[in-house]
């Protein structure tokens, strides 16, 4: 890795003022299970790394309200083992795909929220929107594993996040960290597809912090996340949904369902859930919402396998939630 | 006619045959053994390589001025140079050293080579458009057996298919590399090595074709592995890194390390071929295979590759009418190394599975299909045996099903089988075996234990011999300065080192026994050397223990030598295997998802030595065998030429949790007169075909190539 300088600092205001404003001359150091690859490969050669080890305020998971606060700095670990979590089945299933013990003690919830794409063209230096001598690499090239929805270019990867469908289908917030003070933003309204090079996959300004996420009550909804994943080893999912669904009288009066992997974002399905509102929960709901999910997807050369492991996960989450 | 040398007889073997612990587990569980990897010495820098970023193309220039100012520089040496032709991403070019790892990656980094690029390719399956590239050779087509159409017409069913299976690396996971300390006129190499003795005469050779070297002797090079982490075939050379290390240590005067990375690991330092194939495939209605057709394509990087030896096993040339076309895919990616059973597992996913695949269109079960044809192996009533023991570990009986017959539900469960075989025969090897006076027994020869079981063996050898314990040998392997024995790889080494050590060991007895019949006042012949103890046979209160027996030696130590291959030296060893799998796994037909529930082996290899360490060659041939048939694929990029997935991420491996139940017989007391047969290759040879078979069981539809990823399972359902 390119040489950097490392600093630790005790609070958050002062890890905010170390970044830089201009992206890629900083990074920020969570648990490092995803920065530390990326430094070693020299895709992220910032000049300083700032570590968020000693901020004491970033760890923790509570009730908060009539919901949960999730510290940034919790790991996958911490979440699984808090009581205070409990009642929110859909997140801890996400948590549980991440089979690494590794992975579990190091990763943090908001680092998990903000790894960089999975890509392998990214992963291997071709930059974000993966081209080469200005060509994209992705439509021609290698892409089982790419979007199949929201790709219609110039990006292509998915969105490598575990726990973001969960989150956004259970409507949570994030608070955000920046030089001039904190805001408040939907864990939806973090990610983006990027439509040119001067864009990242996230919205967060190169010298904000996520500091905590804030998960409502989930009390009146049922949830659940069925994650496509192809070993029991840690290992990438093909695809998630995370469907969080409100019943009245055996129906569903409202639903959120959100699909993880398929897209440059986490990707919310307004069809799927209109399919299953006034319907039963059940697999065969399930099904007609997961392909109303797919409807207007539009496979690249190698990944149609995607649609129909799409329809399968939103029809097996919504039939566990039922 | 029976000699000295012979194995003892089945009743007289205390220790052979038997299960022990691995004798070097405790060292390894403790952290205490040191691989190559492990070695860093007094002063020691290190190097790393740069590689080429582009797949084909001529180095125009290399600029290491920049990488020259690096905090740390010590020096570099170029392995490629201005003009040389470069024919795949990853290719060495130079290494470079500095006083830390991180100062070697900043230097690596540093430098600037540039290149006139060429047209390159790097893909394999599809054969019309690789010809199209003008990257297609076709190999001579063989014809063997019956006349082919008179065996068309007799045939009532035929099946024509298309299998196949990618490219995959060895991925070793201790990754390929050395540490070289060249003080004076002697060069120490720690190499991660599978040929210890063979290693001295390949650096020299490499290194006095340095003209600023000069001649170097191959006895100034002394090679240290006592333990090597994984090779399959993929590290008998000293390789291009393993030279420029020595350059690097003669040049700056410290002991270097250059150990390769993962990525570069998995692009250049390992590759088994490919195999696609159209295969045709006939029987007569009770069954009788008559005719086998093949047209076969594959790669294993610029050189191409020659045929698969198909059909695979049922491959009689008096019964069976065959026909086998091969191309030859010359491809930019890193060169192919010997993988476990070179050339074999590719060959029995393109025989068992149309294999399958016919029996299917017979409507009979695999099982009675597979022993129906015995009579065109080589060895049907091994194959007849351990195709009945297998099935019955696995429960073929109950379990089984006809094709697609696998009720209600997404996840469906099915069987499937395999059949395989090997040489295996025993590599040239010398041992000496000492005698001390103080009781203590050590082996020595220059072999080297890749992890498999070499220092629990020859440990059982001796120590059966001499009457004594496990614990009570010492094993000194590991070293070229020791007896030369042969480089591991073909299962040579089991059959090899247990012959020279046993013949080393009764003639170290025999000397010993000599010195004992003098103080018992018996005869030597009379003498038996059992429980710790010498004796006379014809009277066992003339006895002593063995320590005390090695007192008698006084100030002497004894030195028994052995060879192999030794006419005179017994019937010790042989070669020719044969061996059945079957795989129950369970699919689910929605999500394209294969998961393993059990695989049963029956393997067998003549005289098992060490029952635990030859089952745990079984064991891990099936692991790596689930790796292969359902995760690893090396993944090349065409429009860039470069492999994407070098990593442990993507390169995919399986966990614990992903490999099933493995069951594992070893034939014992059926062929142990035939003596020590190697075991390295032959397990790992049906895996992908038995889980392959297994798979279409559960599915209904043959699911083409390996691995058998989702999407290609969803594919074949879709396309049924």
């Amino acid at each position: 890795m390119q040489n950097f300088e490392y600093i630790a600092p005790t609070n958050t205001l002062a890890a905010a003022q170390a970044l830089s404003p201009d992206a890629g001359v900083t990074a920020v150091l969570a648990g490092g299970t995803d920065l530390v690859s990326l430094l070693k490969q020299r895709v992220e050669t910032p000049t300083r790394v700032v570590s968020l080890r000693n901020i004491s305020a970033l760890r923790g998971i509570s009730k908060r309200g009539g919901g949960l606060r999730i510290g940034a700095m919790a790991t996958v670990e911490d979440l699984l083992g808090s009581k205070a979590a409990a009642p929110y089945e859909s997140l801890l299933q996400a948590a549980r795909g991440i089979t690494a013990p590794q992975v579990r003690a190091m990763g943090t919830v908001a680092g998990d929220l903000l790894q960089r794409p999975r890509c392998w063209y990214f992963r291997n230096g071709y930059g974000l929107l993966a081209k080469s001598e200005g060509k994209a690499l992705v439509p021609s090239g290698e892409n089982r594993y790419h979007a199949i929805l929201g790709n219609k270019g110039p990006a292509y990867f998915v969105n490598a996040s575990s726990l973001a469908p969960a989150l956004v289908s259970l409507g949570a917030t994030v608070s955000v960290a920046g030089p001039e003070g904190e805001r408040e933003m939907s864990v939806a309204d973090l990610y983006r597809i990027p439509s040119s090079d001067a864009e990242r996959e996230n919205t967060l300004a190169p010298n904000e912090i996520v500091t905590e996420i804030n998960v409502p009550s989930a009390s009146g909804w049922s949830t659940a996340t069925y994650e496509v994943r192809q070993r029991q080893l840690l290992d990438w999912p093909l695809v998630t949904a995370s469907v969080a669904l409100r019943m009245r009288g055996g129906k569903v009066s409202d639903a959120r369902v959100v699909l993880g992997h398929v897209a440059p974002i986490p990707w919310r399905s307004s069809e799927a859930e209109t399919a299953l509102k006034g319907n039963a929960a059940n697999e065969s709901s399930g099904a007609e919402a997961g392909k109303a999910a797919v409807a207007a997807a539009t496979p690249l050369s190698q990944n149609k396998a995607k649609v129909q492991l799409s329809t399968v996960a939103v029809k097996r989450a919504v039939a566990m939630a039922g | 006619m029976a000699t000295k040398y012979d194995w003892p007889a089945a009743e007289d073997r205390s220790l052979i045959g038997k299960r022990h612990n691995r004798v070097d587990g405790p060292e390894k569980a403790r952290g205490d053994a040191k691989y190559s990897y492990d070695r860093n010495l007094d002063g020691m820098l290190v190097a790393r390589l740069v590689t080429s970023k582009v797949p084909h193309g001529r180095i125009i220039g290399i600029d290491t001025s920049a990488a020259e100012k690096v905090k740390g520089y010590k020096g570099h040496v170029n392995i490629q140079n201005v003009g040389d032709e470069i024919q795949w991403a990853g290719s060495e070019i130079l290494a470079i050293c500095a006083d830390t790892e991180e100062h070697a990656r900043d230097a690596a980094a540093a430098v600037n080579v540039h290149f006139e690029t060429l047209p390159h390719w790097v893909k394999d399956e599809d054969v019309k458009k690789a010809g199209e590239a003008n990257r297609v050779k076709p190999a001579k087509d063989d014809t063997k057996g019956p006349d082919l159409d008179e065996a068309w017409k007799s045939a009532d069913a035929t099946v024509e298919g298309y299998y196949g299976l990618g490219v995959i690396t060895h991925c070793c996971l201790e990754p390929h590399g050395q540490v070289v300390d060249w003080t004076g006129d002697e060069i120490t190499v720690y190499a991660s090595t599978q040929a210890v003795a063979r290693i001295p005469a390949d650096l020299a050779k490499g290194l006095s074709r340095d003209e600023s070297i000069g001649t170097v002797a191959a006895e100034s090079v002394h090679v240290i592995t006592p333990y090597m982490g994984g090779g399959f075939g993929s590290k008998f050379n000293i390789d291009t890194w393993g030279i420029a290390c020595a350059k690097l240590s003669k040049k700056t005067g410290k002991p270097v390390k250059l150990m390769l990375d993962r990525d570069e690991e998995l692009k250049v330092a390992g590759g088994r071929p490919s195999d696609y194939g159209n295969i045709k495939i006939g029987a007569k209605k009770d069954g009788t295979l008559v005719a086998y057709e093949s047209e076969t394509w594959s790669t294993g990087g610029i050189a191409g590759r020659g045929s698969p030896p198909v059909p695979y096993v049922y491959n009689n040339e008096e019964r069976l009418a065959q026909k086998a076309r091969h191309l030859n895919v010359s491809t930019n990616i890193g060169p192919a190394r010997a993988w476990r059973a070179p050339n074999h597992p590719q060959a029995a996913v393109l025989t068992m599975c149309p294999m399958e695949d016919l029996a299917a269109e017979l409507d009979m079960d695999p099982v009675e299909f597979f022993k129906k044809n015995a009579d065109l192996t080589a060895r049907p009533e091994v194959y007849r045996y351990e195709i009945d023991k297998c099935a019955e570990m696995i429960g073929w009986k109950d379990n089984w099903h006809k094709r697609g017959d696998s009720g209600a539900g997404p996840v469906k469960r099915g069987l499937g089988l395999s059949l395989h075989t090997w040489g295996g025969r025993p590599h040239d090897s010398t041992c000496e075996v000492r005698i001390q006076p103080d009781g203590g027994v050590s082996v020595n020869m220059a072999s080297q234990d890749l992890g498999v079981g070499t220092y629990t063996t020859l440990s059982v050898i001796a120590a059966e011999t001499f009457g004594l314990q496990i614990p009570d040998i010492t094993v000194n392997i590991g070293s070229s300065r020791l007896p030369i024995s042969g480089a591991s790889g073909g299962s040579t080494t089991v059959g090899g080192t247990t012959a020279s050590t046993r013949r080393a060991a009764v003639n170290a007895l025999d000397e010993l026994k000599s010195v004992v019949a003098d103080s018992l006042g018996v005869d030597a012949d009379d003498l038996a050397a059992k429980g710790g103890k010498i004796f006379a046979k014809s009277d066992t209160s003339k006895s002593l223990s063995w320590t005390d027996a090695c007192k008698k030696l006084g100030n002497r130590t004894i030195t028994g030598h052995g060879k192999q291959p030794d006419r005179n030296g017994g019937k010790l060893n042989d070669s020719g295997v044969g061996g059945v799998q079957m795989a129950d796994v369970s699919v689910d037909v929605e999500t394209g998802i294969v998961s393993i529930n059990k695989i049963a082996a029956v393997q067998d290899v003549g005289l098992v030595i060490c029952l635990e360490q030859c089952e745990s060659q079984v064991y891990g041939s099936l692991i790596q065998g689930v790796a292969w048939a359902l995760y690893e694929e090396s993944i090349y990029d065409q429009t860039t030429g470069t492999m994407l997935n070098p990593d442990m991420e993507f390169y995919k491996l399986p966990g614990a949790g992903d490999i099933g139940e493995l069951e594992v017989h070893m034939v014992q007391n059926k062929y142990d007169d035939r003596g020590v047969i190697g075991i390295g290759e032959p397990p790992a040879i049906s895996p992908g075909a038995a889980i392959s078979n297994a798979v279409a069981n559960a599915i209904g539809v043959r699911v083409p190539t390996l691995p058998l990823t989702p999407d290609r399972v969803l594919a074949a359902l879709e396309n049924a």
